[in-house]
């Protein structure tokens, strides 16, 4: 009972120390912040507040927006549209490609299709949601959807293509029933190809979705930007643009990232 | 209960990798199979082990727990030492708090540390490595013990405390084991039988027996035997050595 204990004491503490680390690894990325800020500061100085707004113009503007309650609804409704699109990739792309992972045929049959849908550019996929869906909810969906399908199905893929043989004769040997294989063999092999693509996805959402609503609808973050466009006020596209950017760091850094480090924990100790 | 391998050929697209390959292995028997690199042993064992159906013949195994240790350690990188050695007992529905207790107790025989249990195969040495694939396989309590040259690539220190560990267990258990090597020593030292294959397509050539019991196989010994044995002829044609004068 008491070595269990210990042993969790420790997990724990190697769980604390894991955390330390990884908050301690973000003063490199936040002096690379500083950097970033400084050089805007600098540039925006120089053009003036019309072309370039410094970076505390863009956040006193920001500031404004959320505390005048502008803000809230229209992310809200962008994260709606973007996370719809994105869970609908997800599940679709992540099923669709293990499967095709599992026979060669469906794999080299699949492989000029998806180079084809990676190809296409999300404006062009734009222009026909536009012309099928119309202005509103099903256009921003369907074209992050269509974005975000075919890295997640290549990474996929990958996974099942590359499940290592000399695993599964193990797997046999050892007489593993099929859901142990699936959870013990199969699983964290292909989370460790998914995962990547998940993540790559999850930015590619974000940006298409503020184009999509930018070109088609009248609400969200994209259409904001729109209207800021037109009245020129470079101070408000400047705080949208830098909601945007922040919420994505917030969702990459704060949760993808520390989720990937707790399940590929293995792979730290190399 | 035995291995019973009948008349087994087998092949790879059009290349002959086996042919004519009559086997048995008894209970509490060990079996060495020893021949050059390429001659199709480990296809041989793979067929014993089930992992592949042979081409013409029939394999039979009537024992109830094979287990076999791989030429590789072959340990899942995301289970920690622990998890892995419990592999096979965790297949068999034993509790957790139970396999990870066999898994400890084996490991420790084996020299590993309870620190080393908690790490990732990673973390782990070579040597490290390939006692926890020996304790994965001995965990399941193997009736038959297969192994695909799973010391050749360890030190003779370690090499030695494993086939010590495995003299061991032949001696607490009774478990057979059909091993191959190309390394005759390693075969003079544990095996009762010794299988000499010769390649292309692979075939068992000459049988040789070792009636000397175990605790009698001293290093001196190994020695002797293995000097007179790698005069043979059939052991000659079979590695490819050059004739005697």
């Amino acid at each position: 009972m008491s070595r269990a204990r210990l042993t969790l004491a420790r997990r724990l503490v190697d769980g604390l120390a894991a955390t330390g680390h990884y908050l301690w690894g973000g003063w490199g990325s936040l002096a690379s912040l500083c950097l970033f800020f400084a050089l805007w500061e600098f540039t925006a100085q120089r053009l003036g507040s019309l072309i370039l707004p410094t970076p505390g113009e863009a956040f006193a503007t920001l500031t404004g927006l959320f505390a005048s309650g502008e803000a809230w609804p229209e992310i809200a409704v962008t994260a709606r549209r973007a996370l719809l699109g994105y869970v609908l990739a997800l599940s679709l792309g992540s099923l669709l490609g293990l499967l095709a992972g599992l026979s060669v045929t469906a794999s080299v049959m699949a492989r000029p299709i998806v180079t084809l849908l990676v190809g296409t550019p999300p404006i062009a996929w734009l222009i026909l949601a536009l012309l099928w869906f119309g202005a509103g909810d099903g256009t921003p969906v369907f074209t992050v959807f269509i974005a975000c399908f075919p890295i997640i199905f290549v990474g996929a893929m990958q996974g099942t293509r590359t499940l290592d043989g000399q695993l599964q004769a193990v797997a046999q040997m050892f007489g593993l029933p099929g859901w142990m294989k699936l959870t013990d063999v199969y699983l964290p092999h292909v989370v460790s190809y998914l995962f990547p693509g998940w993540i790559t996805a999850l930015g590619t959402a974000w940006k298409v979705v503020v184009m999509a609503e930018l070109l088609a609808t009248s609400d969200g973050v994209g259409a904001a930007l729109a209207v800021t466009r037109s009245h020129l006020d470079t101070a408000a596209s400047m705080a949208w643009i830098v909601a945007l950017v922040g919420s994505l760091l917030a969702i990459e850094y704060l949760l993808l990232e520390p989720i990937k480090r707790k399940v590929e924990s293995w792979r730290n100790f190399a | 209960m035995s291995l019973n391998i009948h008349r087994v050929a087998h092949r790879f697209g059009y290349q002959r990798v086996l042919e004519d390959i009559d086997l048995r292995v008894a209970p509490g028997e060990a079996v060495a199979l020893v021949g050059p690199s390429g001659c199709g042993k480990t296809t041989l064992l793979n067929l014993a082990a089930g992992l592949l159906s042979p081409w013409e013949g029939c394999v039979e195994c009537s024992f109830r727990r094979p287990a076999m240790m791989f030429q590789q350690p072959r340990l899942l990188p995301w289970k920690r030492t622990r998890d892995n050695i419990a592999l096979g007992l965790k297949a068999a529905g034993q509790p957790r708090a139970a396999r990870h207790a066999t898994a400890a107790a084996l490991a420790l025989r084996m020299g590993l540390t309870e620190d080393d249990l908690d790490k990732y195969p990673s973390a782990l040495s070579g040597g490290m490595q390939s006692r926890a694939a020996l304790a994965r396989a001995l965990a399941v309590q193997p009736d038959l013990l297969l192994l695909d040259e799973a010391f050749s690539a360890l030190d003779i220190g370690l090499k030695s405390e494993l086939y010590r560990l495995l003299a061991e267990e032949r001696d607490n258990r009774h478990c057979a084991v059909l091993m191959i090597t190309h390394d005759l020593m390693e075969a003079i030292r544990l095996a009762d039988r010794i299988l000499v294959m010769a390649g292309s397509p692979g075939r068992i050539v000459a049988e040789h027996r070792v009636d000397t019991p175990l605790a009698e196989r001293d290093e001196s010994w190994v020695f002797t035997r293995t000097a007179e044995f790698i005069r043979w002829p059939d052991i000659r044609t079979a590695f490819a050595l050059p004739e005697l004068p």
